[in-house]
This record gives structure tokens, C-alpha cells and sequence, in this order.
């Protein structure tokens, strides 16, 4: 079953082309990652998904309702936490929780808020006024009013952006155990190792067309092996490890190398050459291909 | 309905938690403008034959006071929605643009009557009144309430910033309620500004609510009704249109 059926979508802003012809499938029960650098199209396409802009071509559907036509049922099956910390400074937590449950047509929603309120340390709150509260105690008001109708379909845009450890660690544990009793996550986030920890699929946007589109252990696959680091003194690289170099910069600079390694085994041999060659090896780090290079090489891919 | 029901709720409570704003002070305003145009143009000006100044002046203020404050409620409401972003929460529900219509301008009527009766039960204190035609009376108020408070959804909807909603209130909802002939009778400006008068239709508004006191007005009160339904189905339509294509609302 798809969650989340995107077809074509474009959409202009002026002589801005901030989607252009995006489509994607995302299925019920993933963990979804949307990525790309600011300005990439993220939002715009969120907010096409979630009814608060209108795709210029193309066309979205929620579980199987569309967005325009069908607004009602698709609107239902989705709960959206908006990147803006927004909030209504007339209400109280709790008022602004039954609030959003009656927008959704519930009445009497006090467990499940309660249930809400207690995963995201709310619990406390419950009777504060909306404008008391710290940034980041409204963002879990936020991410609770996205879920007081329970929706099976749940999007976050940037939900951990300048939120502290203990948030984020609060709202990780609550929304993966959502995505483990079957809820669709949709995440934007400019936190690469938290797409890559969280997200089983990730699409990469930029300039308003998707990039890359794969499983995330497919897309760090796509970068081979490791890269070695190694800072020289006394000599340079000996020629014979040149073809190792990923930055053909650093020849020039004759200090520091960065060596691509397909398996860890190449590492000793590596060692043995320059300790060889006279050179002294001042310090070494290995560091294991990540999201983040992936997306580096995809959003450099036309520099 | 329960999203309309809610959506009507959190209207009103939020012109209630700020009561003193939202309807002590106009009504205070009003009290002022019939004590000083009461005591000023008491002794000079009658209107109509055996009414007093005052008294012809009570039905213009508490309509005066129905309108702006059925017209500040929704828009005032949206704009600060808009502004701060909360409007977000409304947008994302799976509430229709009828729901949205009715609970935004059933809101403002509340408000607006609710001035508007405040404004009765003190002024009219102050002078004789006679009630010649209840029915009408309530009838132009509510009329009126629902007229200006969707004139303060479309400026709600249609404005990006404070000052151009401020333009609209003070460049056309206030000068139109003023020269609708609230401090005076139209018939006593010269012909040009009459016809004027008539082609404004708040004038019309306030003449009906008028003639239900006193049995008196300028343009028979079912001729007034009629041209108020029109112009508010037509208002009401084009809101609701807006409202359906998601016009300034869903970019």
C-alpha cells in the first residue's frame, strides 16, 4: 500500500521553478527521509502534500486520497509538524490539544492527549499558556497536535532544528515507536546522522528535482570503503600511494592525504609503504563512509 | 460539524479572554459619542417629528457599533492568524470552506450583537425610545453582523499586513458606516450627496434598523431588506469562493 503518492508535481513561484516534476512513492510503514540543502524544495513540496499550497502541475494522494479533491480523508490520514514555531497565544497546552482534536472531528480525546503529553514530558505543561512556554517545549506541543488524531501518515520538517539532546532523544524514541506500530514517518532534516540512523529510504532534492532515491544502506553503499587520513612530516606521499588520493589538492599541499580504501586489510600495506619510504606519519584517522559524503558527492555532482 | 463547533468555539473564546478589548471599550466609545453629540445637538436637531436627538441617535450607535465590531472580529482574528502563523493548525484540518465561512462569521455576529446589545441596554438609559417593529430591529442587526463579518473574513483573507486591513477599516468600513447616516437622516444632504447615500449599502442597514424604533425611515424597510440580502449572498459568495480556492491562504 502507498502512503504517499506524488505524480509529476511542479510548482512555480514566479520565475522560481521550486519543484519541477517531482514523483515519488512512499509506502505505508516506512521511515522516510526527505534531504537536500535549503532552498532544494523541501518544504514546498511538504506543504503541497499537506494542503497548505497548490501544486501548479501533478497531482498527491494520501493513502490513496487525493489532496484537492478528496481533501477531507486525505488530511485526516496526515499529521503534520511545521517547521515555523507557530502557536496560538489565547490557549493552554491542553486547550490547544482539544482544540486540534475537535478541528479533526474528536471529541473527548483526553487519554489519548494525555498519553501524547506524557511521551513528550508535556505532562507538566498541560495547564501552561502557550506564550510561557520555552522554544523547545512548543515544538513538542507541535509534534502533539500532528498526532491527536492519531493519523497513520506523519510528516516532520525539520523538527529537531535548534533543539537540545534531550528533546531530540524524547522525540526520536516516540516517533520510532509510532513508525514500529505502523505509522509512515516523513522527515526533512539537515542532520545527516539522524536521517541515517532513523530513515530506511531516503530521496535527495535539489533545485526541485529528486537527485538520488534509494534505501540508505544502498545510497552509503554507492560511496566504496573508508578513507584514510594521514598527516606526513619529513618527506611527501610516496608516488606509488598518488593513485589513492581522493583530493588531487592536497599533492600540491604535501602534508595531509586523504587515501580511498576498499577494505580495511589495505590499511597495513598502506602503513608499510610510507613508514618504508622514510617519512615520519605524524597521526591517521579512519573514517567510514556516511550519509553525509554520499550527499556531498550528489549535491556537488554538477559544481 | 464538530470541526465547525470547534472552529465557532475557539472564535469566540478568543475575542472573550480579551473582553475588555474586544467589548467593554466599544462599548464605552459609544457611550461617549451619545453623551457628547446628545448634549451638543440635543437642543438644535430633530429628525424626525417628536424624536429627540438622542433618541435618533441610540438605534445608529448600537448598529454603528454591530458593524465595526462584527468586521474587527474576523478580520482582526485571520490577520493575526496569518501573521503569526497559527493559521496553519486551521488549514491542516479536514475542515470544508463552509465550515470555515460559518464559524469565522457566526463568530464576528456574536461579537457584534453582543457590542451592539451593550450598547442598548446603557444608552438607552439616556433616552425615550419607542420599538414600533421588534422583528425588523432584529432582523437588520442580524443582517448586519453577518454582512460586516464576512467584509472582515475578506479582509482578513485578502490582507498580508496590519496596515493594509488598517486601510480597508479606515478608507472604506469606516467612512461607509459614518455617511450611512448614523449621526444624521440622509434627507438632510443636498441631492447629490442623497444619491450618494443610496448607492452606500450600509445606509441601508442602519435606515431598516432605524425604522423598527420608530417607524420611520428613508426607504421602506422591506425594500432595505432586500438590498442587504443581495449585497450580503453576494458578499457571502465571494468568500466562500475564496476560501474553497484557498486564495492568499494556500499558496
Amino acid at each position: 500500500m502507498t502512503a504517499i503518492h506524488i505524480d509529476n508535481v511542479k510548482k512555480r513561484y514566479g520565475s522560481l521553478q521550486a519543484l519541477g516534476g517531482i514523483s515519488l512513492k512512499i509506502g505505508a510503514g516506512e521511515f522516510f527521509g526527505l534531504l537536500g540543502p535549503n532552498g532544494a524544495g523541501k518544504t514546498t513540496l511538504i506543504s503541497i502534500i499537506a494542503g497548505l499550497a497548490r501544486a501548479d502541475e501533478g497531482s498527491v494522494a494520501i493513502q490513496g486520497h487525493d489532496v484537492v479533491t478528496d481533501y477531507r480523508s486525505a488530511r485526516q490520514c496526515l499529521g503534520v509538524v511545521p517547521q515555523e514555531l507557530v502557536f496560538d497565544p489565547f490557549f493552554t497546552v491542553r486547550e490547544t490539544l482539544r482544540m486540534q482534536s475537535g478541528y479533526f472531528g474528536i471529541r473527548n480525546n483526553d487519554a489519548w492527549i494525555d498519553e501524547v503529553m506524557h511521551h513528550l514530558d508535556l505532562t507538566a505543561k498541560a495547564d501552561s499558556n502557550m506564550r510561557s512556554l520555552s522554544g523547545g517545549m512548543k515544538r513538542r506541543v507541535l509534534v502533539a497536535q500532528a498526532l491527536v488524531h492519531k493519523p497513520p501518515v506523519i510528516m516532520l520538517d525539520e523538527p529537531t532544528a535548534g533543539v537540545d539532546v534531550e528533546l531530540r532523544q524524547t522525540l526520536w524514541n516516540f516517533i520510532g515507536r509510532l513508525n514500529r506500530e505502523g505509522h509512515t514517518v516523513v522527515l526533512t532534516t539537515h542532520y545527516l546522522e539522524e536521517a541515517q540512523a532513523l530513515c530506511s529510504r531516503i530521496a535527495m532534492l535539489k533545485s526541485g528535482q529528486v537527485v538520488a532515491l534509494d534505501s540508505t544502506a544502498a545510497l552509503i553503499g554507492r560511496i566504496s570503503g573508508s578513507q584514510l587520513v594521514v598527516k606526513l612530516s619529513g618527506g611527501k606521499l610516496p608516488s606509488s600511494l598518488h593513485a589513492l588520493v581522493s583530493h588531487p589538492d592536497e599533492l600540491l599541499a604535501g602534508e595531509k592525504y586523504t587515501l580511498r580504501v576498499n577494505h580495511h586489510d589495505e590499511v597495513e600495506g598502506i602503513l608499510a609503504t610510507i613508514r618504508g619510504s622514510g617519512v615520519t606519519l605524524e597521526d591517521l584517522q579512519l573514517h567510514q563512509a556516511d550519509l553525509e559524503d554520499v550527499f556531498m558527492q550528489v549535491m556537488g555532482g554538477d559544481k | 460539524m464538530t470541526g465547525f463547533q470547534t472552529l465557532f468555539r475557539k472564535e469566540l473564546l478568543r475575542f472573550w479572554k480579551v473582553a475588555t478589548q474586544t467589548l467593554t471599550a466599544p462599548i464605552v466609545t459609544a457611550m461617549l459619542y451619545l453623551l457628547i453629540f446628545g448634549h451638543v445637538l440635543e437642543e438644535h436637531v430633530q429628525v424626525f417629528p417628536g424624536v429627540s436627538y438622542t433618541a435618533f441617535l441610540v438605534p445608529g450607535l448600537v448598529m454603528m457599533s454591530v458593524l465595526q465590531n462584527s468586521f474587527a472580529n474576523s478580520s482582526s482574528s485571520l490577520i493575526q492568524s496569518k501573521i503569526t502563523g497559527n493559521l496553519v493548525f486551521v488549514l491542516l484540518a479536514p475542515l470544508s470552506h463552509w465550515e470555515m465561512f460559518g464559524a469565522y462569521v457566526l463568530a464576528a455576529m456574536v461579537r457584534g450583537l453582543a457590542v451592539g446589545a451593550g450598547v442598548f441596554f446603557i444608552t438607552v438609559w439616556f433616552a425615550k425610545l419607542s420599538f414600533v417593529a421588534p422583528l425588523w430591529i432584529l432582523l437588520f442587526a442580524l443582517m448586519g453582523a453577518a454582512i460586516l463579518g464576512t467584509m472582515g473574513l475578506l479582509a482578513g483573507i485578502w490582507a498580508e499586513k496590519f496596515d493594509q486591513l488598517a486601510a480597508f477599516q479606515n478608507f472604506l468600513i469606516v467612512p461607509a458606516t459614518f455617511l450611512a447616516g448614523v449621526f444624521y437622516s440622509v434627507h438632510s444632504l443636498p441631492p447629490f450627496w442623497l444619491a450618494v447615500s443610496h448607492a452606500n449599502p450600509f445606509f441601508y442597514m442602519i435606515d431598516g434598523f432605524r425604522y423598527g424604533f420608530f417607524g420611520h425611515s428613508d426607504v421602506p424597510p422591506a425594500t432595505s431588506l432586500l438590498i442587504v440580502s443581495v449585497f450580503f449572498a453576494v458578499l457571502a459568495g465571494i468568500a466562500v469562493r475564496l476560501l474553497k480556492g484557498g486564495y492568499k491562504l494556500r499558496h
